[in-house]
């Protein structure tokens, strides 16, 4: 059923039911109290099927998916670890599933225990002072933590600071987050290795700057040596440091954004401590300060007085960022991972995924274009096939890794090479696969070189090749009532 | 090997200005077009809005990649291509033909620290 390929309308048969509703126990319906073109005059378009009709159709699709669950899942600046089991053992316990957000602190002390604990590893981690988990996302997490530089700045009175750094590195939540913060962005261009350019931010810097945005390691994969110079160009300037946590993955228990001079920072929960990836959500994205930066943190925060855990209300604070205090099964997830683990093998994260990175770097250096030599971090930056003479781009030679059963690597970004392929194993993955990647990437690269017509027309074994991009993004079709529109 | 045309100006961001009189035609090199990929959207600034050598006036999006416009001269912006926002796949076709904006020259001095056909060819490639 590979090419199992039926919208679930299309299998509707009139009068066929998969259902039967109890009897209805409501006669009188006050419909006449309701304005009249609030009242629906036809049936809803729903598909008449039978449960088997459903279970098929859903169980067919599911096939389709791909996941780390299925197969080998590089894509960079991602970190698409295996989430293990028990995180979704305990967060499926019956103690956790009953807990209702409008219950008060008294009676649900365990859950806010879980918050002020969870929070404070993740500042013992990344060498803050206290975080939040109210923020629903990582982006939402950024903005969280702009807003907080914002009010720093306002409450002390320093109008003037409506600019943020960021380098043209950067992932593109940072300038939007930024920028939907209300700042101006100043970008600034990297050096020829990939890294801030020390000149180039002491031109950007001025007392009208509210602090610089990075990631470190950075987009390329590389860690910023200058990083402890760059903290202190940037707050003898006036501004604060925002890490970016999407990269946290390479430092885990070895280095701390605190330590290098970061004073507000996001995490994304689902990149470092295995939380499941979107889809659209939920998420979440805590964000950690200094000490000077906590009474901004968002409310309500979970505090701890004499063995109780109450909320607290910050008159400082920049307001609530979210209703109630975030995603919490989503952050009890990290908990169980972070426990699971514990401090001493925390640290093996960060280890493995670097080396593994450097492996596959190693092993594809030969094959692949590798435009910043040295050691990566935990993922690694080709500028696609070292033999571009057959007209073979980085976009075929993703596409040819479908027919050996891996998902692509991120392909054209970062923008700073015009034909990337960002690879990033993680640490969860063994050195078989590791080994079989690099051995399908190699043959790839020679049929580059023997047959790039082939390679222009793949992949030759999934359910759809080549689709057309263009079209695509000219003429969406988003519901099934505009396919039928568009194929009557 | 992309086409670096003579008689156009370039800009390191890979823009070209062509100058008739007062007036630049502004669009982006046939190298830029295919760096980018399939174009599937343009956005452009009204006519009578200002443009500012190094300064973003708009954005071009591929199936690849999002990228803002940077105009290589400052000026006043007195038509744009309107043809191209119903059909930015031109763009691909033969990027010298598809001029994006014309602008009133503020500052005729501008080309000065453009690239010449002769320069450009060294960076597109």
């Amino acid at each position: 059923m590979k090419n199992y390929d039926r919208l679930i309308f299309e299998l509707s048969v009139k009068g066929r039911t998969g259902y039967s509703l109890p009897k209805c126990e409501i006669n009188n319906y006050a419909l006449n109290d309701l304005n009249s073109t609030l009242l629906r005059t036809e049936q809803p378009d729903l598909p008449e099927v039978s449960e088997l009709d459903v279970i098929r159709h859903y169980t067919n699709i599911s096939h389709k998916n791909f996941g780390v669950e299925t197969g080998f899942y590089p894509l960079g600046s991602c970190t698409m670890k295996y989430n293990p089991k028990i995180n979704e053992e305990i967060a499926a316990m019956k103690a956790f599933n009953s807990v209702h957000p409008l219950q008060s602190a008294s009676e649900v002390q365990g859950v806010l225990k879980i918050y002020y604990e969870l929070q404070a590893m993740l500042a013992d981690i990344s060498g803050l002072a206290a975080y939040t988990l109210n923020p629903f996302a990582g982006a939402h997490g950024e903005l969280t933590g702009l807003m907080i530089m914002k009010e720093y700045h306002l409450q002390r009175k320093d109008f003037k600071r409506t600019k943020v750094i960021v380098p043209d590195s950067a992932h593109g939540t940072n300038p939007a987050s930024a920028s939907i913060c209300g700042f101006e962005i100043i970008e600034i261009k990297s050096t020829q290795e990939g890294t801030v350019d020390l000149e180039q931010l002491k031109l950007a810097l001025s007392d009208e700057v509210a602090g610089m945005m990075l990631t470190n390691p950075n987009t390329l994969g590389i860690f910023e040596n200058n990083i402890i110079e760059i903290s202190k160009l940037v707050h003898d300037a006036g501004g604060l440091m925002y890490y970016d946590g999407a990269n946290l993955n390479a430092l885990l228990g070895k280095v701390r954004p605190g330590d290098m001079g970061f004073d507000i920072m996001h995490i994304n929960l689902h990149k470092t401590f295995s939380t499941p990836h979107g889809g659209g959500g939920p998420g979440s994205g805590p964000v950690g300060v200094k000490e000077f930066l906590v009474p901004y943190l968002p409310n309500p925060q979970v505090k701890l007085l004499d063995g109780h855990y109450y909320f607290n209300w910050n008159q400082d604070s920049i307001g609530s960022v979210s209703g109630f205090y975030g995603n919490f099964k989503v952050w009890l997830r990290a908990y169980v991972y972070i426990l699971t683990l514990g401090k001493e093998n925390l640290k093996l994260v960060g280890e493995y995924s670097t080396l593994n990175a450097n492996y596959v770097r190693v092993n594809l250096e030969d094959d692949f274009y590798l435009p910043i030599k040295g050691f990566s971090m935990h993922e690694c930056v080709f500028d696609g096939l070292k033999d571009q003479s057959s007209g073979v781009t980085t976009l075929d030679v993703a596409k040819r890794l479908l027919d050996y059963g891996f998902h692509a690597p991120t392909i054209y970004f970062p923008l700073l090479f015009h034909q990337s392929i960002m690879i990033e194993p993680t640490e969860t993955e063994s050195k078989q696969t590791l080994d079989d990647f690099i051995a399908v990437m190699k043959k790839v690269a020679e049929e580059a070189k023997n047959d790039p017509q082939m390679m222009k027309l793949a992949p030759h074994t999934t359910p759809i090749s080549r689709i057309d991009e263009v079209y695509a993004a000219k003429k969406m079709i988003l519901t099934y009532k505009d396919y039928l529109k568009e194929n009557r | 090997m992309s086409k670096v045309l003579e008689g156009y100006f370039y800009a390191e961001s890979h823009e070209w200005a062509k100058k008739e009189n007062q007036f630049a035609y502004i669009g982006i090199t046939d190298f830029a077009q295919a760096q980018l990929g399939n174009v599937v959207f343009v956005d452009l600034p009204e006519v009578g809005a200002l443009v500012k050598k190094g300064k973003e006036f708009g954005a071009v999006e591929s199936v690849k990649a999002a990228s803002d416009l940077i105009s290589p001269v400052s000026g006043k912006v007195v038509e744009i291509n309107e043809d191209l926002v119903g059909e930015p796949e031109v763009i691909n076709q033969d990027a010298f033909a598809s001029w994006l904006i014309k602008v009133e020259i503020s500052n005729p001095a501008d080309f000065n620290d453009l690239m010449s056909a002769e320069a450009y060819k060294n960076i597109a490639k």
